[in-house]
């Protein structure tokens, strides 16, 4: 009897740990899933037409989706430009200067920020530069993946400048060198290799975003020549030819997915090895 | 003498004795505070945008907007009620599929898995979280919605057709349970991660104790570490909700956007955020336009909620997740 109930409990262990495995494999199955049938779908499409043409007119097959690479580029660039100053002086004041209440305070707004659905944002930049500007354009759709660059980055930089020693900091005073110099040309050059890493981070974050550019940067069938006209950009163009009717537009979806796949590992394999031997292990790193 | 008069004597030593200028020191810390700033001005930006976009909506239905059911652009009529049940339904149905995997995936990792697999696994699961939404929603739309429809859809009708949630045709396959499945997969990274720092939180010598006791792996991880991780197990939770509430793209193309109530789940519904996506750009009138900003405010305010609710259960725990997730 007692044995018994000693082998249900050991079966038990033993289910319990396959199930346990099971589900972890489960949980991984769709990145497998989607990787592989970006690859098969996609890569057969990506080829120097897709690259450097513009879309042909709805329902010709052809055409490539140069515009929408070059203006995802655009938008990241103006949303990096605006968020990652910004970001990164705000990261500074938190950690160097910063009263303990006023950290928690601030935190506490980034925090909400970065919960805010991405799709507020372009509701919040319609209301604030397209409405007033009567249009979309690429400067609204870079400010709005600044405002979700800013909080990221802010956190992300605060974050890394605690881990940085607070002898390097009093070493400095110590040698009279006055306290901004020695933030920016001790602190901050001990946590550059973080600091980069949350930036480039954020900036492939928002590379993926298509919500928060729909009523924004809206889409451009063709080359923007000015920041003030509409832009295109490649996750909504994605969007666009996934739901539109044409099984060719279909295929370019995938090659376009691919890309933008590519772009965002290739990001998270460089935050790793920028990371590799730093006190913050990449895991964390790059969930933050 | 004194030390420092000695080296001021040297030549060429002066200046670095000398009292540095305060002028720029003030202007770092005024340029670096008003770049923290912003983060306020942003939150109340966000809150009187909306706010203010709403405003001719709030004042033309009140509070029957979250109770109306009828939503008609082509009258001028709007009531959130589908939307508002479409974004729970989804939401809570994706958390709770993704609940039990995440919390089984972070019980391998911490306390199952051998050492050398604990990484490369955890790292797996990140990458899962760094796939775009849109392109989550292209692989819905072209491999899972069509696996559901044909595979998984027909067997829950077959074997669980009796439940009310399972009745109904099945239709196209953009439904409520593919948009539950789709953000499920979005949100399970973010629950395991912070599940993980949970489990990780427990002190060994808590499973040291069950151990001592006799019992089994199984047995030392429900007793030790599942019953002293309850609330940071809700806190979990409440977070892939938030992030469920919010999700955009990748349900948009897969819910079938159609409002209105129905117990199946094999029907199409939409949510706050993906109506927003699909009406915003074509608003018909002022009205319509206000009425999607309302929506975004309702979204808005019911992802804070839930995020602060999270924070107060998790405590410091899962800092470095939470941030930007």
């Amino acid at each position: 009897m007692n044995d018994l109930h000693h082998q249900w409990r050991k079966a038990k262990n033993w289910i319990v740990s396959g199930l346990c495995f099971a589900c972890a494999l489960m949980v991984l199955l769709p990145l497998g899933l989607v990787v592989f049938h970006l690859i098969r779908m996609g890569a057969s499409s990506i080829d120097w037409a897709f690259l450097t043409q513009l879309p042909n007119r709805a329902g010709e097959p052809g055409g490539g989706m140069a515009n929408a690479i070059v203006g995802s580029l655009i938008l990241i660039s103006l949303a990096a430009a605006i968020g990652i100053p910004v970001g990164v002086l705000g990261g500074i004041y938190l950690a160097e200067y910063a009263s303990d209440r006023r950290r928690a305070s601030i935190r506490f707004a980034a925090d909400l920020l970065n919960g805010t659905p991405s799709i507020v944002w372009g509701i919040v930049v319609y209301a604030l530069v397209v409405r007033p500007m009567k249009g979309a354009s690429a400067y609204a759709g870079g400010l709005a993946l600044a405002l979700i660059i800013i909080p990221l980055v802010i956190r992300t930089t605060e974050e890394i400048l605690q881990l940085v020693p607070n002898g390097h900091r009093e070493a400095a005073l110590a040698l009279g060198i006055p306290k901004w110099k020695g933030i920016v040309f001790i602190v901050l050059k001990t946590a550059r290799q973080g600091i980069l890493s949350g930036a480039l981070l954020a900036c492939s974050r928002v590379a993926g975003e298509t919500a928060p550019l729909l009523f924004t940067a809206a889409g451009n069938d063709s080359w923007s020549r000015k920041l003030s006209e509409p832009i295109a950009s490649l996750p909504r163009q994605i969007y666009d030819f996934a739901i539109g009717p044409y099984d060719d537009w279909h295929r370019q979806a995938w090659a376009g997915a691919l890309i933008l796949m590519m772009v965002a590992l290739a990001i998270n394999v460089t935050v790793r090895i920028l990371m590799r031997g730093s006190s913050l292990p990449s895991g964390q790193m790059t969930q933050m | 003498m004194s030390a420092a008069a000695a080296l001021s004597a040297l030549p060429g030593r002066k200046s670095i004795l000398a009292p540095p200028s305060k002028a720029a020191d003030t202007a770092f810390y005024a340029l670096t505070f008003a770049m923290a700033i912003t983060v306020l001005a942003l939150v109340l930006i966000v809150g009187v945008e909306l706010f203010r976009g709403a405003q001719a909506s709030i004042h033309s239905f009140g509070w029957r907007f979250f109770v109306g059911a009828n939503w008609d652009p082509v009258n001028n009529d709007f009531g959130a009620l589908p939307f508002i049940a479409g974004t729970a339904v989804s939401s809570i149905l994706g958390t709770a599929i993704a609940l039990p995997l995440s919390l089984a995936t972070a019980i391998f990792l911490t306390e199952l898995a051998p050492a050398w697999a604990r990484q490369p696994v955890s790292t797996l699961v990140e990458m899962l979280a760094s796939i775009p939404s849109v392109i989550l929603g292209l692989w819905g739309i072209y491999v899972m919605v069509p696996w559901l429809h044909d595979a998984l859809f027909p067997l829950l009708k077959r074997y669980f057709g009796f439940l009310p949630i399972f009745q109904g045709p099945i239709g196209g396959g953009y439904c409520m349970l593919s948009a539950a499945m789709i953000i499920a997969i979005m949100i399970v990274p973010i629950i395991t991660s912070i599940a993980r720092e949970v489990f990780r939180a427990v002190p060994d010598s808590q499973r040291d104790a069950a151990y001592a006791l006799g019992a089994t792996h199984w047995e030392a991880t429900r007793l030790a570490v599942l019953n002293a991780s309850t609330r940071g197990i809700f806190g979990a939770a409440m977070l892939g909700l938030a992030r469920a509430l919010g999700e955009t793209m990748a349900v948009t193309m897969v819910i079938g956007n159609r409002p209105g109530f129905s117990a199946s789940l094999f029907a199409p519904g939409s949510t706050l955020a993906s109506t927003i996506a699909n009406e915003f750009v074509e608003a018909v009138s002022d009205l319509h336009l206000s009425a999607l900003f309302e929506l975004g405010l309702a979204l808005l305010l019911v992802t804070i909620v839930i995020n602060l609710l999270a924070r107060l259960l998790l405590g410091a725990l899962g800092r470095k997740t939470r941030l930007g997730l």
